[in-house]
C-alpha cells in the first residue's frame, strides 16, 4: 500500500509540475507529460522498471480514446470530409509509410521491422497538433481543417495498423513464446493474463470467424438498441457517479469482449463510439470517459518518458539527430506534395506541412505494441522512441518557423482577410423545458446551429417525439459544457431551472470563457441582481415579457387605443428597467430584499415616479416617445413669414 | 443572419486634421441583401471624423432615443442620411428619426437653433437609370425635386443643404462594374467634407453633388 502511494504521489507530483509549465512555454500537454517522465526516470531515477507494468494499464487509455475519436465521428460529418479524409489522409499514410519503410530498407533492416517503422512515423501527433491549432485560432483555416483529416484518418487507420503488425512477427523474437500464446490481435499487454479466457481457442475457423462476427455484431446492435432505454433507466436513478459507473463498463466490456474473441479492443470500442455518436446520451458518455481517458493517456506518456535511454541518446547524438531530421523531411515532403496537390495556398500549404510532419503518440502505442509482440527488437524500440520524442520536441518550433514564413510570404491584407469562418457559430441551450424550447424554436427556424442539454430523460425523450435533438446531462458541470462544445460557442442560453445553479454555471463560463455571450432566464428581481453580479451579459426575467403582454391585451380589451397601448407599455418597460438598475446599487447580496429597507424605500420611490409619469402621458403628453410627435404650439407658423 | 450590425461609437473617430465632423445616419432594413450600400458604410465606418450609425441595428424597435440622437446632432457638424430611396423618399426609419427628433424648440421654432449652420444631404442609391428621373422620363421629376420634403426640412431648421450623393441603376451597379467607383467616389466625398476641401458654393445648386467631384473638390 505505501508503495502504491508513493508511487501514485510520484507520477502525479512530476504530471502536474511538469505539464503546466510545459503548457505555458506554448510545448503543449503530450510533451509536459513526457517531460515529466523523463525527470523521473532517467533523470532523477526515482522511478525503474515498474514503469513497464504501469505502462500496459495506462494503455488502455489509447482505448478510450479511441471509444471518444468514435463518439465524434457523426457519419453525416463524415461523408462532407470524404474527399479529404480519403484522399489527402490516406495518401498520406500510404506514401509516408512506403517512403519510410523504403529508406529504411535500403539501410539495411529486414522488410516487416522496415514496414512496423514506417507504420510507427506515418502517424502526426493529434494531441499536438490539434491543441496548438486551437490555441493559434487556426481550427477553422483550410490548412487547419486539411490537417483535422489527416490526424482523423490516421486516428482511424490505427486500428488496421494494430491487427496487422503482430503478423508481422520475427520468428527470432518470438523463439522463446510457445507457440499460440502470442496475442494475434488483442493489444493490450494485459491480454496475456486473459489468454484462458479466450472463446476463440481451440475452435476450428468457420467457428472462430462466426464468434467474432457474433461480437462484433453485439457492439453495433447492442449500441443502437439497447443502450438508449438503459442509459435512460440509469440516468432516471439522478446518481451521477452510477452514470460515470455505467459509462466505465460500457467501454471496459466491450474492450474484455473482444479480447476473448481476439479482436482489438480499440476497434470495438471505436464502434461502440460510431455507434453512439448520434445518441443523446452522447456529451454525457463524452464527458465521464474524458478525465479517464486523459489521465491514463497523461500517464501512458509519462512512463514512455521514464522509460526513455539517454544513454543511447548520448552515446549516438549525431545518429538519432540524423534520423530525427531525416524522418521529419520525409513527411514533410510527402505533406508539401499533397498540400498542392490539393491545391492548399501558400500559407495553408506551410501549416499543413509544418504542422504534421512530427511523429506522435500513437507512434509510441504502437512502437510498444510491436515491441511486446515480438515485432521489432529491443535495442532499435529504444532508438525510435528517441525519434518520435525528439520530432515531438521540434515540433512548436516548427510551428514558430510558420510564423514567420506566413509573415514574411503572405501579403498582410490577404492574412487578414475574414476568410473560411462559414459557421455561424453555435449556441449552446442548457435547459430545456418551457423556456429554452422556445429559444431553440426560434435559433433552430432561423438557422442558428444549436447544442440543447437537458437533465431530464423523460424531456428528451419526449421532445425526440416532436423531432427535437437534445442531449442528456447536467448542464451544471464544466466537463458536459466542454463536451458540448463551449469552447467554440457564440453563446450560452441558461433557462435551467435552479436557480442557484444558473447562477455558478454564469460564475463559471464567465471565468473559463470570457468570449461566449451568457444569456440567462432569471427567476425574479432578486436573481437577475445575482446573475448580474456572476457577469452574466443578458439576464430576462421569465415572467416579465408575458405578464406585459397580457398587461396590454387587457388595456386594448377596456377601449384603449392599440398604439396608445404600444406606447404605454414602451415607457412602463423603459421606467421599470430605470427602476432596475438604479435599486442594483442598493441591493445587498447577504440582506433579504424584504429587510432591506434603502432598497424598499427606493422601490417605492420608484413606483410612485411610474404612477406620475403614466399621469403625465396621459394630460401633458410628456412620454417620451410622444414628445416627438407633439405638434408645434399654436400660432408658431405665423412667426415664420417674418 | 451572418450580417453582424455595424459598431456605433458614441465618439466620432479621431479627427487628427478635421475641420469637420461627419454624422452618417445609415437605413438599410434588409442589410444582407444590399450590394451597395453596405459595402458604402463599410468604406466609411473607420474614417477619421466620421460616426456612422446603423438606425435599423440601434433602433430594431423603432425606439429612438430622442436625446441621444439629439447629442449625436450636438457634436457633428454634417449630417448624411445614407439609405436605398425607397417610394421616393428614405426607409421608414429614417421618416421616425425626423418625426421624432426634430423637436420644436430644438430644431425649429423660436429657440430651435441648435443645428443652424450644418450641413446636410442624403446619399441614395435608387433603382431607375437618370434618365427617368426628369420630366419627360416615367419618374416625371428630378431627384433633387422629389427630395423637396427634406430640403425644406433643412431649410426650416437652418441647415445648408446640398443635393444629394445618388447613384442610378443601383440593381445592376455591381455587374455593370459601377459599384466600386462610386464606393471610392464617397469616400472622396466625405474626406473633403471633413477637410474643407468641398466647395459648398458650387455644390449647393447642383442637381446633384456627384455630377463632376473634380469641378467641387479641391486636391488634399
Amino acid at each position: 500500500m505505501g508503495g502504491l502511494l508513493f508511487q501514485a504521489f510520484i507520477y502525479l507530483c512530476a504530471a502536474v509540475i511538469a505539464v503546466p509549465i510545459a503548457r505555458r512555454l506554448g510545448l503543449g500537454s503530450v510533451l509536459g507529460y513526457l517531460l515529466a517522465g523523463i525527470a523521473i526516470g532517467p533523470v532523477i531515477g526515482l522511478v525503474g522498471s515498474e514503469t513497464r507494468e504501469i505502462q500496459h494499464f495506462a494503455e488502455f487509455g489509447v482505448v478510450m480514446m479511441l471509444f471518444l475519436v468514435g463518439l465524434e465521428l457523426q457519419p453525416r460529418m463524415l461523408w462532407q470530409m470524404r474527399n479529404r479524409l480519403i484522399g489527402l489522409g490516406g495518401l498520406q499514410v500510404v506514401i509516408t509509410v512506403l517512403l519510410i519503410a523504403g529508406a529504411a530498407l535500403l539501410m539495411g533492416v529486414y522488410w516487416s521491422v522496415a514496414l512496423t517503422i514506417g507504420l510507427i512515423f506515418s502517424l502526426s501527433s493529434t494531441a499536438i497538433v490539434l491543441q496548438t491549432l486551437n490555441e493559434k485560432g487556426l481550427t477553422k483555416t483550410e490548412g487547419g481543417r486539411s490537417s483535422f483529416s489527416v490526424l482523423l484518418f490516421q486516428d482511424i487507420a490505427v486500428i488496421p495498423m494494430l491487427a496487422l503488425i503482430p503478423l508481422l512477427v520475427l520468428p527470432e523474437l518470438a523463439g522463446g513464446v510457445p507457440e499460440g500464446t502470442i496475442t494475434t490481435g488483442g493489444h493490450q499487454g494485459e491480454v496475456a493474463h486473459n489468454e484462458d479466457l479466450s472463446l476463440v481457442a481451440g475452435l476450428p475457423g468457420w467457428a472462430h470467424a462466426l464468434v467474432v462476427l457474433g461480437a462484433v455484431a453485439t457492439v453495433l446492435l447492442g449500441g443502437h438498441f439497447l443502450s438508449r432505454p438503459l442509459f435512460r433507466f440509469i440516468a432516471e436513478s439522478r446518481l451521477r457517479e452510477i452514470f460515470t459507473a455505467s459509462a466505465l463498463l460500457l467501454v471496459i466490456g466491450i474492450a474484455l469482449l473482444m479480447t476473448l474473441v481476439d479482436l482489438s479492443p480499440a476497434l470495438g470500442t471505436f464502434l461502440a463510439g460510431v455507434v453512439l455518436a448520434n445518441s443523446e446520451f452522447r456529451h454525457e458518455l463524452e464527458s465521464d470517459i474524458e478525465p479517464f481517458k486523459g489521465l491514463l493517456l497523461g500517464l501512458f506518456f509519462i512512463t514512455v518518458g521514464a522509460g526513455m535511454n539517454f544513454g543511447v541518446l548520448f552515446a549516438d547524438f549525431a545518429t538519432i539527430m540524423g534520423l530525427t531530421i531525416g524522418v521529419m523531411l520525409i513527411k514533410g515532403l510527402v505533406l508539401y506534395g499533397l498540400a498542392r496537390l490539393f491545391r492548399l495556398d501558400a500559407a495553408d500549404r506551410w501549416l499543413f506541412t509544418l504542422g504534421l510532419a512530427q511523429a506522435g503518440e500513437f507512434g509510441f502505442v504502437l512502437l510498444s505494441f510491436s515491441l511486446q509482440s515480438h515485432v521489432i527488437p529491443s535495442e532499435l524500440a529504444t532508438t525510435l522512441a528517441l525519434v518520435v520524442a525528439l520530432s515531438m520536441l521540434l515540433t512548436p518550433a516548427l510551428f514558430i518557423l510558420y510564423d514567420k514564413l506566413v509573415l514574411n510570404r503572405v501579403p498582410e491584407g490577404k492574412a487578414q482577410e475574414p476568410d473560411q469562418i462559414d459557421e455561424t457559430g453555435k449556441v449552446i441551450i442548457a435547459g430545456n423545458g418551457r423556456f429554452g424550447q422556445i429559444v431553440n424554436r426560434l435559433l433552430v427556424a432561423s438557422g442558428v446551429q444549436t447544442v440543447v442539454l437537458d437533465h431530464e430523460a423523460e424531456i428528451i425523450d419526449m421532445l425526440s417525439k416532436f423531432g427535437v435533438k437534445s442531449y442528456y446531462g447536467d448542464a451544471s458541470r464544466p466537463e458536459l459544457l466542454q463536451a458540448a462544445g463551449i469552447e467554440s460557442a457564440r453563446a450560452i442560453v441558461i433557462a435551467i431551472d435552479d436557480r442557484q445553479r444558473a447562477v455558478e454555471m454564469v460564475e463559471h463560463v464567465r471565468r473559463h470563457y470570457p468570449q461566449v455571450k451568457i444569456l440567462a432566464r432569471a427567476y425574479d428581481v432578486n436573481h437577475l441582481y445575482l446573475l448580474n453580479k456572476a457577469g452574466v451579459d443578458i439576464a430576462v426575467r421569465e415572467m416579465f415579457d408575458g405578464s406585459l403582454e397580457i398587461g396590454k391585451a387587457a388595456l386594448k380589451a377596456v377601449g384603449m387605443h392599440p398604439f396608445k397601448v404600444e406606447k404605454m407599455s414602451q415607457a412602463f418597460r423603459r421606467h421599470d428597467q430605470a427602476g432596475l438598475d438604479g435599486l442594483y446599487e442598493l441591493w445587498d447580496e447577504n440582506t433579504a430584499m424584504s429587510s432591506n429597507k434603502a432598497l424598499l424605500a427606493g422601490a417605492k420611490e420608484h413606483g410612485a415616479r411610474l404612477k406620475d409619469m403614466m399621469e403625465a402621458d396621459r394630460m401633458q403628453h410628456h412620454d417620451r416617445s410622444e414628445r416627438g410627435w407633439t405638434p408645434p404650439p399654436r400660432h408658431h407658423a405665423e412667426k415664420l413669414d417674418e | 443572419m451572418e450580417m453582424a450590425p455595424f459598431e456605433t461609437s458614441d465618439e466620432p473617430n479621431e479627427a487628427t486634421n478635421s475641420t469637420r465632423r461627419i454624422l452618417v445616419l445609415f437605413a438599410h432594413p434588409s442589410l444582407d441583401r444590399s450590394e451597395v450600400n453596405r459595402p458604402m458604410a463599410e468604406a466609411v465606418r473607420d474614417l477619421d471624423g466620421v460616426t456612422l450609425v446603423d438606425l435599423y441595428a440601434e433602433y430594431a424597435d423603432f425606439q429612438i432615443d430622442i436625446d441621444r440622437e439629439q447629442q449625436r446632432l450636438l457634436e457633428h457638424d454634417v449630417i448624411v442620411f445614407q439609405h436605398p430611396l425607397y417610394w421616393y423618399s428614405t426607409p421608414a426609419i429614417l421618416k421616425e428619426w425626423q418625426d421624432l427628433v426634430l423637436e420644436y424648440g430644438f430644431a425649429y421654432g423660436s429657440n430651435g437653433t441648435a443645428l443652424q449652420g450644418k450641413i446636410i444631404f442624403n446619399a441614395l442609391t435608387a433603382g431607375g437609370v437618370e434618365a427617368a428621373y426628369k420630366a419627360e422620363g416615367y419618374n416625371h421629376f428630378t431627384i433633387r425635386e422629389l427630395l423637396h420634403p427634406l430640403e425644406q426640412m433643412a431649410l426650416l431648421c437652418g441647415m445648408v443643404y446640398l443635393p444629394a450623393f445618388a447613384l442610378f441603376g443601383a440593381r445592376t451597379a455591381v455587374e455593370e462594374g459601377r459599384a466600386s467607383q462610386h464606393v471610392a467616389d464617397w469616400t472622396t466625398v466625405l474626406e473633403a467634407l471633413r477637410d474643407d476641401r468641398l466647395d459648398i458654393a458650387t455644390a449647393r445648386d447642383l442637381p446633384r453633388l456627384n455630377t463632376d467631384l473634380d469641378a467641387i473638390i479641391r486636391e488634399a
